[in-house]
This record gives structure tokens, C-alpha cells and sequence, in this order.
């Protein structure tokens, strides 16, 4: 059984603030859910399964279900960090295959910004009674360093450079430019990336995505629904997940969970990523996307910083479109997690609704790509085909 | 930049993990190994992660290994340098800072060895590591 073609993505919305310091967390994820019914041309009356993860207050779904007032059968609070709200697209689709639900909402909201989190500087304490924690806490790990890490293991493997690196955020801001919501909206060369100030090497400040708060929501429904609804058709055509951890010690640091999504979710749709028109990939710093395109095949292990270079993820002039949003390194990367910002600037162009500045003609297939956790430690990965019929 | 000392965060001492703490406690660094699979894992389970066994105990191990990969954290008060520590006559890497060094002319592949960091309080020391 496959759930290609069994599910349709009918509404996304992304919330416009990036600093909520009025807002509450709840009122947040009302917001966004509120934003992507009315997208799809749906109510919350409409909604019978409900999706969330980690950022949730309390008791994630009860919480949410209670203050946004759902009636729901069925309830799924996956965590796997930012890669959550990719993850839940496609165990939506499955509910929905299996007819558990039929109008899945999906949605993600933080504060990070308006609570003034330190959220790539300061070492995150999950918890004593994580087994890792005592072995890793104590010795300061935060989101940069680990990443880092990655990075300068890339480095010494495959002789990848800081200025291909900078080269993916140059790429995001060309993107940004056109965005009015976007955190970052001036264009930047290489120069102003590699010059920017180290913060754990090798990465610069401008190797790093935005800290923002704000959310997003999407509308996951039946084949039959969507076909009712006044919107474009997006297809879920595969999906792929998979956690990467130490494996026991075995550290390798040179590849993500994507080199086992990607190919499960390419082969569940049928397609081959030379096939992709867009493609989404998780941007909590240049590594990310650079180690993800490797491991979604989009270039041969190694090879990423030669893939990245010279432009070739800028729309309009590169082969490999990416995150026309400006995406986490320069728009929005709303509760430290930006899966859900993925797919939604992938809904977008699908529909041929992004910015016509940097809406790929013709865009029909498209991948979006999520990683959620740490790279250098334990992650999970997530990857979803979607196509517009 | 020569790095700092730095009081270190107490680990959190669970029933499972003890041993490793009692053993850093004196000077030693150990690791657990499993007598079915025959092989190291990192950090310490009483079930193997490699194979399933419950057969494992703590080896005593040279203290001697290779970074792995590190990063200097810059944009904090002290700079210091996370590392992952690849440990000798095994193929497990450990997390852990190097310690006592110029943290601008650390690299990959660099000969390193433990020596125990204090840590605040009455916690256990942590193996940290210093090049060789």
C-alpha cells in the first residue's frame, strides 16, 4: 500500500509576524490554523484529525484541540523537532488513506524571538533522563557548534569551502529580496557571509538561519474533498522518514537521515530527483543544505560545495531552485523548527502562487526536505514529493 | 587563543551510568563493551545498541584517541572547543572539549589524550581531552 495520491495538501498559511511579543503561544496556533482553513475554503467544524508536535503547549493535542475548540477522530503529536510538521504530512495522508480522518490539520507556533532565546549559543538541557544528556550536556553542545562540527568534518573529507557555503545563503537572499515578511531582506555576496563574525567554526553569523517567531499551518485532506475544494490540486506523491543518531558511537558525521527519506519517499512517488522543479531543503545553517542535497541525490556525496557554487540554487538562474522564500537563512524559521515553512513555500509554488519573481515556470513537481534535531548528535529526517495535478 | 579553563556542568548520575562516573572518580576512562557482538559502543548501555545483547561491561581504555571533528564555540564569554574524540583500539567517538590547548591550531586527525576536567559542585570529573 502507498499513500501516492491519497491525500492532498488544500490549504497552507504562514504567519506573518516574525516578533510576537502581544501574542500568546496557543493564539499563535489558532492563528495559523485559522489562516490555512481559510485557504483550503474550509471551517474548523471541518477538521476531524488534528497533528502537532513539541511547540505545542501542554498536552499538544488536548491543549490545542480544547482552546481551538475541535471535535476530532483522530490525533497524532509526532515529535522529531523541526522535521515534525513533514513527518505529520505524511502520517495524514496514511490516517487519511485508511480513512481515520479526512480534513487533517497540521500546525507549528513559537516565540523564541519575544522570549530572547539564545537558541544557537546556548547549550538545551532536554532533560536528565535523556540517556545522551549526561555524556553531552556537561560538555556545552549547542546548535552551532554541533553543526559546525559537521561542517568542518565535511571540509577535511571532501575540501568543501566557506565561500560554498556562503554561497546557499547568497541564493536565500536573492530569494529574500522579494519577500516583505522575510527577516532578512537585503541581498548579500560571499564576501559579507565569509566576513561576518565566527561563531563557532566554521560557521559564520550569516551561515546561520533567522531566530523568529510566528508559525504556520497546513490543510491535509481526502482525494475526494480536494476535488470540491476552489483550490489547485497538490499531491502527496511519497514520503520518506528516518532518525540518524551515533549509531552506538559509530559517529559520521558526513551524511544525514536524508541519504534513507530521500530515496524511500523518490521511490514511493515514483520520480528521480533529476525530475524536481523546486525543491525545499531544511536551512538551519548552510551545512544543512549542502549535506542534504548530497544525501537526496542531487549530487554525488562530496560534491555539494562544486553543486552550491556560483548561483545554481538562485530561481530563475540555477538548476536547483531552493527555498524562494528566502527560507530559514533569511525569512522565517518560526520556533527554531522550520519544517512546516518548507512545505508551505512548496504548496506555493506548486500553485504558482510565490513571488513571481522567483516562481519556477511550470512548476509541477517539487521536494520538500526537513531535518529535525541535531545533525552532529541525533536527528530526524523527513522528506515528502509533492505534485500539482 | 589559548582556551581557558572552564567549571564544567556536574553530569547527571543515573543507576545505569554510575560505574562510568565511580571510574572517572579514579582517573580512568572506560567504555562498555559487549562480549556477544565484540564490540565497543558509546555512551554506556546495559543493553548493546549494536546487537541487542545484555552481555556488556566496562573496559578500561587507553585514554589515547584522534579528534574526529571539532568546532570552537567563539561567540560565547570563554571560547572553548566541543569535540568528537575517536578512542584508541576502538571505533567509537565520544563528545568531550579539548581542553588546555591553542584553540586556534587544533585539527582533525590530531593525537589527543584524557584528562579529567572538574566539574561543579560534587559532580564526577568529565573526561575532557588534550592534544598529545
Amino acid at each position: 500500500m502507498s499513500i501516492n495520491g491519497k491525500a492532498y495538501i488544500a490549504g497552507a498559511f504562514e504567519h506573518p509576524t516574525r516578533k510576537a511579543i502581544d501574542k500568546s503561544l496557543a493564539q499563535l496556533h489558532a492563528e495559523c490554523a485559522k489562516g490555512a482553513l481559510e485557504d483550503a475554503g474550509l471551517t474548523k467544524d471541518d477538521v476531524d484529525g488534528y497533528f502537532c508536535a513539541g511547540d505545542a503547549p501542554g498536552l499538544g493535542p488536548l491543549a490545542l484541540a480544547d482552546y481551538m475548540g475541535l471535535k476530532l477522530r483522530h490525533m497524532d503529536s509526532t515529535e522529531t523537532g523541526g522535521s515534525s510538521y513533514l513527518v505529520h504530512v505524511a502520517h495524514a495522508a496514511e490516517a487519511i488513506a485508511l480513512g481515520k480522518c479526512s480534513v487533517a490539520l497540521i500546525t507549528l507556533a513559537g516565540r523564541p524571538k519575544a522570549e530572547g532565546m539564545a537558541t544557537g549559543t546556548a547549550p538545551r538541557n532536554y532533560g536528565n533522563d535523556a540517556p545522551d544528556v549526561p555524556f553531552e550536556f556537561p560538555f556545552s553542545p549547542t546548535i552551532t557548534n554541533m553543526y559546525g562540527m559537521c561542517a568542518m568534518r565535511h571540509m577535511y573529507e571532501f575540501g568543501t569551502t566557506s565561500e560554498q557555503l556562503a554561497w546557499i545563503k547568497v541564493a536565500a537572499s536573492h530569494h529574500a529580496q522579494h519577500n516583505p515578511n522575510a527577516v532578512l531582506q537585503n541581498v548579500v555576496t560571499v564576501e559579507d557571509v565569509v566576513n561576518s563574525p565566527m561563531i563557532s567554526d566554521p560557521l559564520h553569523r550569516l551561515d546561520c538561519c533567522v531566530i523568529s517567531d510566528g508559525g504556520g499551518a497546513l490543510i491535509v485532506v481526502s482525494p475526494e474533498i480536494a476535488k470540491t475544494l476552489n483550490r489547485p490540486l497538490v499531491k502527496v506523491k511519497g514520503a520518506g522518514e528516518a532518525p540518524k543518531h551515533q549509531m552506538g558511537g559509530r559517529v559520521d558525521l558526513t551524511y544525514s537521515g536524508a541519504a534513507w527519506s530521500g530515496p524511500a519517499a523518490f521511490e514511493e512517488a515514483g520520480v528521480k530527483p533529476g525530475d524536481i522543479k523546486y525543491a525545499s531543503i531544511y536551512d538551519s545553517f548552510t551545512i544543512t543544505v549542502l549535506m542534504q542535497i548530497e544525501d537526496l541525490g542531487f549530487c554525488a556525496k562530496g560534491d555539494g560545495g562544486k553543486f552550491v557554487a556560483d548561483g545554481n540554487l538562485i530561481s530563475g538562474t540555477g538548476k536547483l531552485p531552493f527555498n524562494t522564500d528566502g527560507g530559514g537563512l533569511c525569512n522565517n524559521h518560526p520556533a527554531n523548527r522550520g519544517g512546516m515553512t518548507k512545505v508551505v513555500e512548496a504548496v506555493r509554488q506548486l500553485r504558482g502562487e510565490a513571488h513571481p519573481a522567483v516562481q519556477v515556470p511550470n512548476c509541477d513537481l517539487a521536494v520538500a526536505h526537513g531535518t529535525g534535531g541535531s545533525l552532529g548528535t541525533r536527528h530526524g529526517s523527513a522528506t515528502l514529493i509533492l505534485e500539482r495535478e | 587563543m589559548i582556551a581557558e579553563r572552564r567549571k564544567l556542568t556536574a553530569p547527571h548520575v543515573d543507576p545505569e551510568t554510575k560505574e562510568f562516573w565511580e571510574a572517572a572518580e579514579n582517573g580512568k576512562l572506560v567504555a562498555r563493551f559487549c562480549n556477544s557482538c565484540e564490540a565497543y559502543h558509546y555512551y554506556p548501555r546495559t543493553i548493546c545498541p549494536r546487537c541487542g545483547d545484555d552481555d556488556t561491561e566496562y573496559r578500561e581504555v587507553s585514554g589515547r584517541g584522534r579528534i574526529y571533528s571539532y568546532s570552537v564555540m567563539r561567540r560565547v564569554p570563554v571560547p572553548y572547543a566541543m569535540a568528537y574524540v575517536t578512542l584508541e583500539g576502538t571505533d567509537i567517538s565520544m563528545m568531550t572539549n579539548i581542553v588546555d590547548c591553542d584553540l586556534d591550531a587544533l585539527e582533525i586527525g590530531q593525537d589527543v589524550k584524557v584528562v579529567f576536567s572538574e566539574t561543579e559542585g560534587d559532580g564526577p570529573p568529565l573526561p575532557t581531552f588534550t592534544p598529545v
